[in-house]
């Protein structure tokens, strides 16, 4: 993707609100209105015209509301990310009861954190140890734990993850930047639309004495997925 | 570090939210929108390697159209017909003031 988006959101532009996209690409050939000046407003990419008009449609219809469409919008822009796993990871580093209990079922204690809904309604936490390192993917389309990740990133929806995280997981990883112990196995997992899964990572060395919100600065979201490992400090 | 931002394109977020709404109103499971996005980037994914950009979200909006086409909720013609309309409200509107419709 060449060029930065931005949004703008106009007032009074009628019940659908207004949103335009800006895009800086003075540089890139292919943009249709590269011009110094525009004399009418830069139109939007054909997608993105039809996505107008499904809303449109849609909330003529009565079959939509834009104000939910913005606070979803909001939620996972703003309000929902890695930080939610995090959380999680660095609460069952040094919590042994709830990391027993997570491992168990995790659905109550996600729950109980305020971490469910949306995507995350059957949730399977597994947990990497010396012998074992998962990994986690969606072969089928893009199964992702929303309510403790987010959205997931443009990788992991490829072609290329998707195929080749089953077939060659080794690779994939030392394409992360990851190296495991021949003797480590590893295990790759297949989200669906009705289990999604998330990695605890082992939790690094050098962090005896950390408190939770010291070791959540070392959980990533690769290291969620299975893709890279928590960060020493 | 910036957190990356979740969408790309503003057109992702909203085509996201539509469906996401769409879902959470009733108008199909989840389970059955999986299944059909994941046939719809199996077909697309055939003769090239989807980037999980651009192409995952088209990959998407086709999915959608199809689903609600099918489902009654929004007819092919009008569907074309409102593209057309905003096609043409932003040829016509100046650069930088409000895009409408009317």
């Amino acid at each position: 993707m060449g060029g930065i988006y931005a949004r703008m959101r106009a007032g009074a532009s009628g019940p659908l609100g207004d949103w335009t996209i800006v895009r800086h690409a003075a540089h890139d050939p292919a943009m249709p209105h590269d011009h110094h000046d525009h004399p009418h407003s830069l139109l939007p990419s054909d997608p993105a015209l039809r996505v107008k008009a499904l809303e449109t449609i849609l909330t003529q219809k009565g079959l939509v509301d834009p104000a939910a469409l913005d606070e979803i919008i909001d939620t996972y822009e703003n309000r929902i990310g890695p930080k939610n796993g995090a959380h999680v990871v660095a609460r069952a580093w040094s919590d042994a009861a709830f990391r027993a209990a997570l491992l168990a079922d995790a659905d109550p204690v996600l729950a109980e954190m305020g971490y469910y809904g949306r995507q995350g309604e059957h949730m399977v936490v597994v947990e990497n140890t010396g012998d074992v390192h998962n990994m986690v993917v969606c072969t089928l389309c893009s199964c992702y734990p929303w309510p403790l990740l987010g959205i997931p990133p443009g990788w992991y929806k490829s072609d290329a993850y998707r195929a080749r995280a089953v077939r060659e997981p080794r690779k994939v990883l030392s394409e992360f930047g990851v190296t495991l112990p021949q003797d480590t196995s590893v295990r790759v997992w297949d989200s669906t639309a009705e289990v999604r899964y998330l990695v605890l990572p082992q939790r690094p060395a050098g962090t005896d004495g950390m408190d939770e919100a010291a070791l959540m600065d070392l959980v990533t979201r690769d290291s969620m997925i299975g893709c890279g490992l928590a960060v020493a400090p | 570090m910036r957190p990356e931002p979740a969408f790309e394109a503003p057109w992702h977020a909203q085509l996201f939210a539509l469906t996401v709404h769409l879902n959470e109103a009733g108008h199909f499971a989840w389970p059955d929108w999986a299944d059909r996005f994941g046939a719809t980037l199996k077909r697309h994914g055939v003769d090239r390697s989807l980037n999980g950009g651009d192409d995952y979200f088209l990959a998407w909006l086709e999915t959608l159209e199809t689903l609600l086409t099918e489902t009654g909720a929004a007819e092919a013609q009008a569907l074309q017909d409102m593209r057309a309309a905003w096609e043409a409200a932003y040829l016509r509107t100046p650069h930088g003031a409000p895009v409408t419709l009317d």
